[in-house]
């Protein structure tokens, strides 16, 4: 789809197939149409019911404040769509441009966006996953059991993992008055994200909330009773802790299993792409009518040495779907990159929470405003001398200059004072628990001598 | 580089004979985005330059912090949050805010809808029979100031004796030693003398009285952070007070002049008041009601746009230039209501963000909508109309209009 006619023949009457139709495909969607793009549309999703917003669902949907029905996502136009809704797509066939479904339908299109987002990674136990009092948040429907069980009043609540949902419905739950205990594999929540000095300060946090935090413990079983209902949670440490309820936040999978045959650069990490948002295949060569949007695209930043990130933000899945729908209608010289800087914000314990940058890309990590024991501060992180994210607790509208930082590839630390000047500025190691954004293990083998005949081929893993 | 190009063009801006149209001279201004003057001070005229230093947290409101204090601006009595930095700034703020806005009162601005409304509609209801109507003193003064004070708990009736004063402190406030006579000056500091008097009293009568209005909530207040100080009530109170005397007159006045300028928008308006929303987004950015932040002070060296501004410097932040330079905003000069991605500097950015923006917004809106439905094909008198004489706070000071056959 080079010449000039051939672009303005598709966005007249073109097919355009959007799998996925949560946020990232909805607002592709509507940037689609603003851009004049008159032809089909087609939405695929495997959710029953309208588009509906996901930060709220560990959030004020558990409160009881919101309800689940109440989160649906405002149309900001009419998108005048075919709506596919409860059955997930199955396959890619890109030598035909099918998109297949589960029930054996097949929807033709000339260009197609992924946008299948991510699914609550379950609990790896079967039979003790499927335990009444058993939950993962992820969906509407999700939600609104977990809040069902929580206005029951259980006499305690366990939730597996400390990142930003289990923490953030920990908190939940101490708002409720629910007895909560939370058992997180690293040595404190939210460290995974933001390393160990904040990591430290979010579990000051919760204990100072009452919540019985467990550290460095992994949960082996979950035991249910004669009715199957979950009563008990037994650790590796030989203790145990009785609760009715049990959350499982251990993060996602993203959704790829249907790409398997597709020839496309998909895996656990997401699909890779270029920043134009356009799906790379196994070989690493850029295809033309395949986009990515949202939490399952692997996306390169130059800021971050040109690295695919894959990000789970409500903004970057508004911005990707942004891109890749300006993309799709547009010719190669009016191609639009995404280059905007990461940003994601949770509330937990009362304090909200708000990062710019990509604070896992960094070595080192200093308080620069405001005071961390009144819980409202900013901390700037760093790497090899330059800023590359930043956090806030109770201080979000500093942001905007560390973004600015971040953009100019400021030296870090960033210079002092400043009026609100914290006790103490000196950068100490930001200490990650592992390699996350190295490799770890291998997703592709490459076969093949000449030039010509070089290619990869992927290994699937079972994880 | 920060030497400007045009020394003089500052001095033009503040001066009255340009107070009908400064943007040419803005355009000017841009021309050197961080412009030295001869003082020693920057002034600040591009968008990104102005949101950088806005965000910056290098940059004070605490006049203390400037190296060569300048008299206007010395501080009598406690600061209100206006005039402080975090963590200060941060903790009065949020105690005013637990009454005012969410999380803690999320109600405030619609709760008062109805009376907005009604308030409107009384003050047009008293055009009737008249040959000329004077936007200003006929509507767009009279009706935030009788929102503010029912805000607040001031009596309506006490309004001739603080109308004085607040118009010495307003007076006072671009205050220039060069040009000025000393008179103005000293005028002001009594102005804020007596309105903190008065307030001060009122205050005092509030306490153990729970109301519900801003002072009584404010004087009885229990929240995390504890209570404020009578001097801390007194300082705030004087801040919203001013505030929602002098800044909404002039976005309503600016939003019917130029309405009248634009008959095809006024016409539309009539047809769709959900307009208004957009609209006056656009007026924010096109004719706003504050057009120059006076000073701040760098509280150690900044670099912007290259240049080093060093610690102790005053910084006059430009912000009217800002929401008009063409390279943040397409075709700024032309107002457009269907203006995307409009996120001007009417109400300032970062921690200062106007506090009373959204009752702003939705006076503004309320008064448009009612003007234009009910003012009978409205004409302007004069065009320019006279203006008031701060550069600061700029705005008309009468907007005389015509309706109907008359």
């Amino acid at each position: 789809m080079t010449s000039a006619d051939t672009l303005k023949g598709f966005k007249r009457d073109g097919r355009i197939v959007v799998v996925g139709a949560s946020l990232a495909g909805l607002r592709a969607a509507e940037a689609l149409r603003d851009e004049g793009f008159t032809g089909s549309l087609t939405m695929i999703g495997d959710e029953l019911g309208e588009p509906y917003d996901r930060p709220p669902l560990s959030k004020q949907v558990l409160t009881g404040w919101v309800p689940a029905d109440g989160t649906k996502l405002p149309r900001r136009r009419d998108i005048d769509a075919e709506w596919l809704l409860g059955v997930p797509a199955d396959g890619l066939d890109l030598a035909t441009n099918h998109v297949h479904l589960a029930d054996g339908r097949e929807v033709p299109f000339d260009r197609v966006l992924i946008a299948t987002g991510v699914r609550a990674r379950p609990w790896f136990v079967e039979s003790e996953a499927a335990l009444d009092g058993v939950f993962v948040v992820r969906t509407r429907e999700h939600a609104e059991s977990l809040q069902r069980a929580l206005a029951a009043g259980p006499s305690r609540v366990l939730v597996i993992g400390a990142g930003f949902t289990g923490s953030e419905i920990a908190s939940i739950c101490r708002e409720r008055d629910i007895p909560v205990t939370v058992a997180e594999l690293a040595p404190a929540p939210l460290v995974g994200a933001l390393g160990a000095m904040i990591g430290e300060i979010a579990a000051d946090m919760q204990r100072a909330h009452g919540v019985d935090l467990r550290c460095g413990v992994k949960v082996t079983r979950l035991e249910g009773d004669a009715q199957g209902r979950f009563r008990r949670a037994h650790f590796d440490d030989g203790t145990t802790i009785d609760a009715d309820v049990a959350v499982v936040a251990l993060g996602g999978i993203r959704n790829t299993d249907w790409l398997r045959d597709s020839g496309l650069a998909a895996g656990v990490w997401g699909i890779a792409c270029d920043t134009g948002c356009r799906a790379l295949d196994l070989n690493g060569l850029i295809t033309d009518d395949v986009f990515v949007a949202g939490d399952v695209a692997r996306c390169p930043n130059p800021i971050y040495e040109y690295r695919l990130i894959s990000l789970e933000h409500w903004a970057n899945a508004v911005e990707q779907a942004e891109i890749a729908a300006h993309n799709m209608v547009s010719g190669q010289a009016d191609r639009w990159p995404h280059l905007s800087i990461p940003a994601f914000w949770s509330i937990q314990f009362g304090v909200n929470i708000k990062s710019v940058g990509v604070p896992t890309f960094a070595d080192e990590v200093v308080v620069t405003q405001g005071s961390v024991a009144d819980r409202r501060f900013v901390a700037a992180y760093g790497y090899r001398g330059r800023v590359t994210a930043a956090v806030s607790f109770n201080n979000a509208k500093w942001l905007d200059h560390y973004r600015q930082l971040i953009e100019t590839a400021a030296p870090f630390p960033p210079p002092c004072p400043t009026p609100d000047q914290p006790a103490d500025m000196k950068p100490v190691p930001v200490d990650f628990p592992g390699p996350t954004l190295l490799a770890q293990g291998a997703t592709v083998v490459v076969t093949g001598h000449d030039p010509s005949e070089r290619r990869v081929t992927a290994a699937w893993q079972h994880r | 580089m920060a030497t400007t190009k045009t020394p003089d063009t500052l001095r033009r801006i503040l001066d009255y004979s340009s107070r009908a149209d400064p943007y040419p001279l803005y355009a000017e201004l841009r021309e050197t985005p961080v412009a030295l003057q001869e003082d020693g001070s920057y002034v600040i005229s591009t968008y990104r330059e102005l949101t950088d230093i806005l965000h910056n947290p290098h940059l004070s409101s605490d006049v203390r912090n400037l190296s060569h204090p300048v008299e206007a601006f010395e501080r009598s009595g406690t600061p209100s949050f206006i005039n402080l930095d975090p963590p200060e700034h941060d903790r009065l703020r949020r105690m005013a805010m637990r009454h005012f806005g969410p999380p803690h009162t999320p109600e405030l601005v619609a709760g008062l809808e109805p009376d907005l409304t009604a308030t409107v509609g009384s003050l047009i209801d008293g055009f009737a029979g008249k040959e000329q109507i004077d936007i200003v003193d006929d509507f767009a003064y009279p009706f935030p100031v009788t929102v503010i004070c029912h805000l607040l708990g001031v009596p309506r009736e006490d309004e001739p004796r603080f109308h004085l004063w607040v118009n010495a402190i307003i007076d006072s406030i671009d205050y220039n030693p060069k040009t000025d006579p000393k008179e103005r000056l000293t005028n002001g500091r009594q102005a804020t003398t007596d309105l903190r008097e008065y307030l001060g009293g009122l205050v005092e009568q509030r306490h153990g009285r729970p109301g519900d209005d801003l002072l009584s909530r404010l004087a009885n207040d229990d929240g995390p952070d504890g209570r404020m100080t009578d001097d801390e009530i007194v300082a705030t109170a004087n801040l919203l007070l001013i505030a929602g005397h002098e800044t909404t007159v002039n976005l309503i006045t600016n939003g019917m002049l130029t309405l009248l300028r634009h008959p095809q928008v006024l016409q539309r308006l009539g047809d769709e008041p959900g307009l208004v929303v957009p609209l006056v987004e656009e007026l924010l950015r096109y004719e706003p009601p504050v057009h120059i932040i006076p000073w701040r002070a760098s509280y150690s060296d900044i670099t912007i746009a290259d240049t080093v501004i060093p610690k102790g410097s005053r910084i006059m932040l430009m912000l009217a230039s800002g929401s008009r330079d063409p390279n943040r905003f397409h075709d700024p000069d032309r107002f457009d209501p269907d203006r995307r991605d409009n996120q001007h500097l009417g109400f300032g950015s970062g921690i200062h963000l106007c506090f009373g923006g959204p009752l702003a917004r939705r006076e503004t809106q309320i008064a448009l909508n009612e003007l234009v439905r009910r003012l009978d094909r409205p004409r302007l008198v004069a065009d320019p109309p006279p203006y008031r004489r701060s550069p600061v706070l700029r705005g008309p000071i009468h907007l005389h209009i015509e309706q109907g056959d008359g």
